[in-house]
């Protein structure tokens, strides 16, 4: 366990040493939160609400939503497709950690950076300039911050996942970027999901993606109540667990058709 | 001269890289396909809600959305400089750059061409066509030349806005972030003005002008002659941000220092 927290301390300071990049990343992301509430006034056109959502929720939404995913997203997709092709991840399977586990800390290093440094002050201001409507429920909170880990999990796992891929493709650069546009589109990023038809929801229930971002700006934004917020949770809980099973089963695929290109 | 030959003596070994990873090539196509669906997906799943947007029908904001893709295309496939510090400054590659014998910049340009992106291009049309088609809009014989006029106009206030953004690695070359965010923010200039408060509209008109290489330009087609003006402006505005941009490169080469190898 001490190895890990080590991981995680050491990548959290590797970020703070270039902290204030994110002062400029704040106010471009306020600027984006603010372009969507004007293009939501616009298409709510004075509409009371729409699926259930007000036009204040729908702020909310897009705020928290954006602001989450500062602390889910990391690119460990990415390195690991680069310390394949540089022939590095021969010397990281050498060490004695699993290097998933290790990818993740790392991960789980840069995410409570980002929430610290970015999610939290972005969020103030952005609550100074929209109308925006924090819940005063402690329980709400709670909720919202076992969510978004599950969806760090979730989401970490399917970055995995784009990463292994790289053992058997060797050049994946198009299908983590497939994976991330898939990602923006099914998790509820961009839309929330219940804006979608009907047909459409159908099938993205039966997907993992709803439990990186629908499901925490859901229950951020109070859309979700009583039971819902429950059932959201478990669907996140037993996704963090069933995508275990195709992470190892391609990693032990994957150890055994190494190719190390270089090195 | 000699720029033109060098230009597809690199178009052609590109080509032959590309096509070392077949499989990767078709993915990245298709991914780029997917990631245009989305957008549309955004504009249909919203006019499931709604009739209009600030007066504008969804075939109007899809033919925007065609129009859009097209001076984007062009611009992604040959200025690919969204990680210019990670990759040239902060690495050192730039040291490299400086001893070419062609200007810094367009040798930036010759080794991050992406082609494929091109495709986009063919994609921009099919979605023009079709909106236009429902719209009922007649083309001119003078409308095709408008238009590419029109596009130049607009991968060139793309260029300008990514160049001008890239140079800041010359002066401070720790990491930044906004670059992924522009691509977001690039994306407003794509919906009628009218729509964002007094203060969003003026950045995406004169500061980050994303609004000429969406909906001005594409006002010209669809009959608003109300932004007839700011549509004709397109390629003064594009000329002027890519010639900044450009002049802040070069000022900014004198000033880089390497950082060491």
């Amino acid at each position: 366990m001490g190895k890990y927290i080590e991981m995680i301390r050491i990548r959290f300071l590797m970020m703070l040493a270039y902290r204030t990049n994110y002062y400029s990343g704040i106010l471009i992301y306020s600027i984006n939160i603010g372009a969507y509430y004007f293009l939501w006034s616009a298409i709510y056109g004075g509409k009371e609400n729409i699926q259930g959502l007000s036009i204040t929720q729908m702020t909310t939404y897009i705020a928290v939503a954006w602001m989450a995913r500062a602390f889910y997203f990391n690119n460990i997709d990415r390195e690991i497709a680069m310390e394949i092709k540089e022939g590095k991840v021969a010397v990281e399977m050498v060490r004695p950690y699993p290097y998933l586990n290790m990818k993740m800390m790392q991960g789980l290093g840069e995410g409570i950076f980002r929430l610290l440094f970015f999610s939290v002050p972005g969020m103030i201001i952005v609550a100074l300039v929209f109308p925006i409507e924090l819940s005063t429920n402690a329980s709400t909170w709670l909720f919202f911050f076992l969510s978004i880990t599950f969806s760090f999990i979730i989401n970490t796992q399917i970055n995995l996942l784009a990463g292994i891929a790289t053992f058997f493709l060797f050049n994946n650069d198009g299908l983590i970027r497939a994976k991330r546009v898939v990602i923006d589109l099914f998790s509820g990023l961009i839309l929330p999901l219940s804006f979608y038809p009907m047909w459409a929801q159908n099938v993205m229930s039966y997907l993992p993606f709803q439990g990186i971002s629908y499901i925490p700006s859901m229950i951020f934004t109070e859309g979700f109540k009583g039971s819902q917020i429950y059932e959201a949770l478990l669907n996140q809980a037993i996704w963090s667990l069933l995508l275990i099973i195709p992470v190892y089963g391609l990693w032990i695929l994957a150890k055994r058709q190494l190719v190390v290109q270089g090195g | 001269m000699e720029y033109i030959s060098i230009f597809f003596q690199y178009v052609g070994q590109y080509l032959k890289t590309r096509l070392t990873y077949r499989a990767d090539m078709i993915v990245e196509i298709f991914s780029d396909l997917l990631f245009q669906a989305v957008n549309l997906v955004f504009i249909l799943v919203v006019f499931g809600h709604t009739n209009l947007l600030a007066g504008w029908s969804k075939d109007e904001m899809i033919f925007i959305y065609g129009f859009f893709l097209v001076p984007f295309s062009i611009f992604a496939s040959f200025f690919n400089i969204w990680d210019f510090t990670d990759r040239y400054i902060v690495k050192g590659e730039m040291d490299r750059i400086l001893t070419r014998p062609v200007h810094s910049l367009f040798q930036i340009v010759l080794e991050r061409m992406e082609l494929e992106s091109l495709f986009g291009v063919v994609t921009g049309l099919v979605v023009m066509f079709y909106a236009g088609d429902k719209l009922g809009l007649e083309i001119s014989w003078y409308d095709p030349f408008i238009f590419i006029l029109l596009v130049i106009g607009g991968a060139l206030v793309y260029a300008g806005i990514f160049i001008a953004l890239a140079t800041i690695g010359f002066w401070s070359d720790s990491r930044t972030d906004i670059m992924p965010m522009m691509y977001n923010i690039g994306n407003y200039g794509r919906y009628p003005v009218d729509i964002y408060n007094k203060v969003i509209k003026y950045v995406l008109t004169w500061i980050l002008p994303f609004a000429f290489v969406g909906v001005y330009p594409s006002s010209y087609f669809l009959k608003r002659e109300e932004w007839y003006t700011y549509a004709f402006l397109t390629p003064v505005v594009g000329l002027v941000f890519f010639l900044i941009a450009v002049t802040l490169w070069n000022v900014g080469v004198t000033k880089y220092r390497g950082a060491g190898n």
